[in-house]
């Protein structure tokens, strides 16, 4: 009788719509929560941190001058290329987190409504939170919604894929770029969705992920210059105050989204205002007369 | 004085050629454009005979194709052409009740209670399916109400597929929309659709309606039924509920059905008028909610100071994009007495460019008038201009022998009082009149019963904002004309009707805010 043995997958960065190995050259050994060694993930580093930002940077002109219909149309084809790999997702967080299928199956699918509802936003908030101003002298006044540029994101540890999705997609929304910090505990799922995310005509550099430690790579988050915004959805005080000290170098914006694990499966993360954390408001005068 | 459809005519300017070197030599001021056969193309036309149309239609309720009551159909033929396309069921009042009853059914145990969220996925389904089949709708469209395939591919069905998206995109956050209340739905709506954006027409009725939790009952024009059939069959391949949209084909007294059907909770129509307005008079004291989109006779205003080369490229785009029949054309022109001799001239040479032919042809700008009556009507009017002093002034495009055609035309010399300066014509007829002053300009742009649009062409930003200021039109195009988007709220002041469709605005019309 002859066995046939399976090719394993190995999990990389998602970096500049790409996925490359950490320069490095490390790696981290993901175990189930039984302690099962499942699969090796990338170690991320500084260095790919600073080119995540890199890649985000550039992307950011190409994405933000997207159509609003254009972005809400990618995040919806996101939702159906998450629909249809469902089952693979299923997979990835029920072995990493020893859940039952059910439970995790509940998680993919919340995940994929998500995506959805979100796309619905793209071309809806700026008529809720913009405005024509009806200032005292003849003038044409209006304030608009812009996206502040390159966000970084941290995701808790669980639920893995859902909160992930929940973070990133009310950022990218309005035509930011962002780098994403997985689940320290269980990288695996955000690892496939990467793959979802860049067969989901998403511009390289719009989603940037990386996988490994989050202790490591704050110090050079906080630190550096070139981020714009970030968003922190870990649920460590310490980390987060180290987080948010070395927002005031270069005054980064930085919101804090500390829940418990059930709270991201509640329908009052469908949160419209998580969006304006990561706009700025533009104001433009023009005067009105013959 | 019969003015022959072919022959231009240029009011009082001689030509005064000289010669030089034996040659006629036409002065700089009076010389045409004459691109002699350089401008001929090659027939291009779009693959259509892979869409197949069924010899006969029948109405759509409860998520079925079933016969009408009476057992009785009408033609439906294809202007371009005259040949019968295939035939619509005529439904009658027996139909309306099914139908209302069906979507009453439907709002009740399905639609008005589903989560936003599910509602939401069903339109986005639909969207997707019709952005699958956009280049079939395109042609079926172009096929059925003469337009050119230009348009429908790139302009209508483009735009169904985005008001459906943007629509699927509200219906799990209608608590933002409107601060302080929660928005309801208000049940059964009964649409009334017309025949010169029959798809397009369709997609703002329907998507708004269901994106708030109504489910609809439907009429389109009798002359365009198939594409809004079609879209039923998208309905179907979207697993929609049974019910939630019913399509009811027919005559006017169909629609009349509709309007008066003791359990419909809100009427939309958009067409003329003077049917408006009957419309308006059968809800009084019914407690039925009601919008109309209504007529237009739009000034499209040219100042001294605009982009000349651009602002032409407006003026023959607002009338004579979809040949004029569009509400919101812009069927005045205002011209600010400096530039008038050279906008008259531009004009007339611009229009000798438009092709007009088979809708079916990709380079084809002008397509067939949707229906005889209208034809008449066009030909009536601008006869009543010549007659009333007007200068009419037409392209000598060759009108092909069968169908329903008529050459894009304008008419100088225009007065307020003249019909072409009041009345709607809805044909490739622009009405040319001249102003000397801002307040003027909008003075007469104001002077009409109507007020759905108006277009304002300067480069100075102060001198736009203070007109659209002063414009009494629901939508104010600056520098462009005829834009529309899903987000964008469209509708009219006056006798244009009331209510708005598209953006955030446009949610109430389908919404319970008390």
């Amino acid at each position: 009788m002859s066995t046939r043995l399976d090719v394993k997958k190995t999990y990389k960065l998602y970096i500049g719509g790409k996925f490359p190995r950490s320069e490095s050259g490390r790696y981290l050994a993901a175990k189930s929560a039984a302690g099962v060694h499942l699969d090796n993930f990338a170690h991320a580093s500084r260095k790919d941190f600073r080119d995540a930002v890199t890649a985000a940077r550039a992307a950011v002109n190409g994405w933000s001058k997207a159509t609003a219909y254009n972005r809400g149309q990618i995040l919806y084809r996101a939702a159906e290329m998450l629909q249809n790999r469902a089952g693979e997702l299923v997979n990835e967080i029920a072995r990493s987190t020893g859940i039952r299928a059910a439970a995790a199956r509940r998680e993919v699918t919340l995940a994929i409504d998500r995506l959805v509802h979100f796309a619905g936003w793209t071309d809806k908030y700026q008529q809720i939170f913009g405005s024509v101003n009806p200032v005292a002298t003849s003038h044409f006044d209006f304030t608009t919604p812009e996206p502040t540029g390159v966000v970084v994101v941290l995701a808790p540890d669980e639920p893995s894929l859902l909160a992930l999705v929940s973070l990133v997609a009310p950022v990218i929304l309005s035509g930011n770029t962002a780098i994403v910090v997985s689940s320290e505990k269980f990288p695996l799922p955000a690892a496939t969705f990467a793959e979802i995310l860049a067969t989901s005509d998403l511009p390289g550099g719009v989603v940037n992920l990386l996988t490994g430690k989050r202790a490591e790579l704050i110090p050079h988050i906080a630190s550096h210059l070139d981020v714009n915004a970030i968003v922190d959805g870990v649920d460590d005080a310490e980390l987060s105050a180290k987080l948010q000290a070395g927002t005031a170098i270069n005054l980064k914006r930085y919101a804090r989204r500390s829940l418990a694990p059930a709270d991201w499966f509640t329908v009052k993360v469908e949160n419209p205002y998580w969006i304006l954390d990561t706009v700025e408001f533009k104001t433009a005068w023009h005067p009105i007369g013959v | 004085m019969k003015t022959k459809p072919n022959a231009l005519k240029i009011a009082g300017r001689k030509s005064r050629a000289g010669l030089q070197n034996g040659h006629p030599v036409v002065p700089l001021r009076e010389r045409r454009l004459n691109f002699g056969d350089k401008w001929d193309y090659a027939p291009a036309p779009e693959e259509s005979k892979n869409y197949l149309i069924a010899p006969r239609h029948e109405l759509f309720i409860n998520g079925k194709f079933v016969k009408p009551q009476s057992g009785k159909h009408f033609p439906s033929i294809n202007p371009a052409t005259e040949e019968k396309l295939t035939e619509i069921a005529h439904g009658d009042a027996a139909d309306v009740d099914k139908a209302v009853k069906a979507a009453r059914r439907a709002y009740e145990k399905v639609w008005g209670k589903m989560p936003g969220r599910e509602r939401g996925k069903y339109l986005y389904r639909i969207a997707r399916i019709i952005q699958e089949k956009m280049r079939e709708l395109a042609v079926l469209e172009s096929m059925d109400g003469g337009k050119p395939i230009k348009e429908t591919r790139d302009v209508d069905l483009p735009l169904v597929a985005a008001h459906f998206f943007y629509h699927a995109g509200w219906a799990d956050k209608l608590n933002y929309a409107f601060p302080g209340r929660t928005p309801r739905p208000l049940g059964v709506a009964g649409q009334i659709i017309p025949w010169n954006f029959p798809l397009l027409m369709a997609a703002w009725k329907i998507a708004p309606a269901l994106c708030c939790g109504n489910t609809v009952v439907i009429k389109p024009s009798k002359t365009t039924s198939l594409t809004l059939l079609r879209l039923a069959q998208i309905f179907q391949e979207a697993e929609l509920p049974d019910g939630v949209v019913n399509v009811i084909t027919g005559v006017g007294e169909t629609g009349t059905a509709i309007v008066q059907h003791p359990d419909v909770n809100k009427i939309a129509f958009t067409g003329s008028t003077d049917v408006g307005k009957q419309l308006a008079q059968m809800v009084v004291g019914t407690g039925k909610r009601i919008t109309l989109e209504l007529g237009g006779k739009a000034a499209n205003i040219i100042f001294e100071d605009a982009p000349i080369d651009q602002a032409i490229e407006g003026i023959i785009a607002g009338i004579y994009f979809n040949m004029g029949h569009v509400c919101c054309a812009g069927s005045r022109l205002l011209v600010q007495e400096g530039i008038f001799p050279t906008v008259v001239r531009k004009l007339r040479d611009r229009i000798q460019t438009l092709r007009l032919g088979n809708p079916l042809d990709k380079n084809t700008d002008i397509g067939a008038i949707n229906n005889k009556p209208q034809l008449e009507k066009i030909r009536e009017l601008v006869q009543s201009g010549a007659d009333e002093g007007a200068e009419v002034v037409q392209s000598r495009c060759p009108l092909p022998a069968r169908g329903y055609w008529y050459p894009p035309t304008f008419l100088t010399g225009v007065t307020a009082s003249h019909r072409v300066a009041q009345e709607e014509i809805f044909g490739p007829v622009l009405s040319v009149m001249t102003f000397r002053t801002p307040e003027e300009a909008v003075e007469r742009a104001n002077n009409t019963p109507y007020g759905l649009s108006a277009g304002v062409w300067t480069d100075k930003g102060s001198k736009i904002f203070k007109i659209v200021s002063q414009l009494r039109a629901g939508v104010v195009w600056a520098n462009t004309y005829n834009k529309f988007d899903p987000t964008s709220p469209f509708g009219g002041y006056k006798e244009s009707g009331f209510g708005r469709e598209g953006g955030l605005q446009g949610l109430a019309a389908y919404s319970r805010l008390d």
